[in-house]
């Protein structure tokens, strides 16, 4: 890991015909315009689909940087080492890497997420919510409108023990506002019976989790449902395509709910193209450590993602002690 | 436009496909529903490893022994009806092994704390300082969060894609 730069975001200048301002963090810069993002470093450039980077961009920050590699495409990202987040790009690109413009500053995660959430802020109008499957929201092209003042960004979900715990994360519910999605109105929701004994009164305890799934207002950012020790389960429901391309520093697990979703696989490293794999409702399916994957999902559905939340357990994949798939088949 | 959400059963599931230039053991791909078809009942058989933790994929149909772990398990019904029986358990009743669930001889003699019953799409908290009971009229499937333990049963490269199944 590189040095840790003490930088900060600073404001560059403002387009007087779009009205969207650029910024800088260490010697990165960021610059938007009508349609596209525009990240500029000491050795090169890079351009992206503004909608895309924007997606990208506030999960990566609503996610904490989450595990591992986010590539917001082939060539720009993030890397979590909790705690720090090196920003690269083309550090994982054979082209870039051939062509020495390659270039990775490493930043105190506070710096990242304070510039990340500046940019987001001054990049996204009202109309226009990326966390939202494009179904359902507007579009982030053309000058600057007038500035959302709702929340812009939903972090992790994140139950302690269960949902719905008395003390713990309640469950979304129409009575909050959140009602079911359009794609699965179709399901028939039930609640569970809990017959308690007298004198055990609220130490039995479930949910409909599909209904808590089915509420959600976002795509792709995962919820925690349950706990055991450091086994984290979260779910979450999947429209459209996954903004980000993830390469995990440890292995994890995906259970498809319902419907399906496809994956793209590619080497973590290079990524040089795997091939893909298609999971549909009732399928499991581990993420090994040494690749990167993006989803796809033609209809929204619902995934089940399970992670090993073990502190530093990213050092031991990255060592080599762990190997970088989760099963011995003997 | 009306959306039909696909759901998976023990009577009718579709299985994904796999097409990696890769090792396909590497990815540990199988199907609930084709597990617990091919499961005795109350069978615990792993489709999730992570390290000491796993998910297991278990078919419900008929009355189970009864279960306890030193932590909490969590079952999400997929397919039928479930009912969870409860009983509370002393301090020095608490499985106190590594994790996972272990099979008790017989039913504790705690008093009974109630039941849960729960279908397709509920969680159900199964906690530590319990043992409990699975039971089902007709054939249903579960998955549980625990972790890996003495009723953990591995069948790998019987339940995954392999590359290799015979044509």
């Amino acid at each position: 890991m590189s040095n840790v730069l003490e930088a900060k975001v600073a404001k560059v200048g403002t387009d007087e015909v779009t009205g969207y301002s650029s910024y800088q963090l260490g010697s990165f810069t960021f610059r938007r315009d009508e349609y596209f993002a525009h990240v500029s470093w000491p050795k090169g450039s890079h351009i992206m689909e503004v909608d895309r980077f924007l997606r990208a961009m506030v999960r990566d920050i609503g996610w904490g940087f989450f595990y591992g590699w986010i590539f917001f495409d082939d060539i720009f990202g993030t890397t979590n080492h909790y705690g720090t987040v090196d920003i690269f790009a083309g550090s994982y690109d054979r082209g870039c890497k051939e062509a020495g413009i390659d270039f990775l500053e490493t930043f105190k995660a506070e710096a990242v997420s304070e510039a990340f959430e500046t940019i987001s802020r001054d990049w996204i109008s009202e109309g226009y919510d990326p966390l939202n499957a494009p179904l359902e929201t507007g579009t982030p092209i053309g000058p600057k409108g007038k500035e959302r003042t709702d929340p812009l960004l939903r972090a992790f979900i994140a139950a302690e023990r269960m949902l719905g715990l008395e003390g713990d994360t309640p469950l979304r519910s129409e009575g909050a506002g959140q009602g079911i999605n359009r794609a699965f109105a179709d399901l028939e929701m039930s609640e569970p019976d809990i017959e308690c004994e007298p004198g055990f009164e609220g130490q039995l305890h479930a949910i409909n989790l599909f209904d808590h799934i089915a509420r959600s207002d976002v795509t792709w950012n995962p919820s925690i449902s349950a706990v055991t020790r450091a086994n984290i389960c979260c779910v979450t429901s999947e429209e459209h395509m996954l903004p980000v391309i993830h390469g995990n520093d440890r292995n994890e697990w995906f259970i498809q709910l319902t419907d399906e979703i496809h994956w793209n696989i590619a080497d973590k490293e290079s990524g040089a193209p795997r091939g893909r794999v298609v999971m549909k409702a009732g399928d499991v399916c581990a993420m090994p450590a040494d690749i990167r994957h993006q989803g796809f999902s033609p209809k929204r559905s619902m995934l089940m993602v399970m992670e090993n939340g073990t502190p530093d357990l990213e050092k031991r994949y990255a060592s080599g002690e762990l190997k970088p798939y989760p099963v011995d088949f003997g | 436009m009306a959306y039909q959400t696909r759901t998976g059963s023990l009577d009718a599931y579709e299985k994904g496909v796999i097409e990696l230039d890769d090792d396909l053991r590497k990815y540990a791909f199988s199907n609930i529903f084709e597990v617990a078809n091919a499961s005795q009942p109350f069978e615990r058989v792993a489709v999730v490893q992570n390290l000491e933790y796993t998910a297991e994929v278990v078919r419900s149909e008929g009355e189970s022994g009864w279960y306890a772990a030193p932590h909490d398990e969590f079952a999400i019904v997929m397919d039928g009806e479930i009912t969870f029986h409860f009983v509370k358990l002393e301090d020095d009743q608490v499985p106190s092994h590594e994790g996972g669930a272990v099979r008790l001889g017989a039913k504790p003699n705690g008093p009974n704390m109630g039941r849960v019953t729960a279908r397709r799409g509920h969680q159900v908290l199964l906690p530590k300082g319990a043992a409990y009971q699975i039971t089902s009229a007709s054939p249903a499937v579960a998955i549980l969060q625990t972790c890996d333990g003495p009723e953990t049963v591995k069948r790998w490269s019987e339940i995954c894609v392999t590359g290799k199944e015979k044509a």
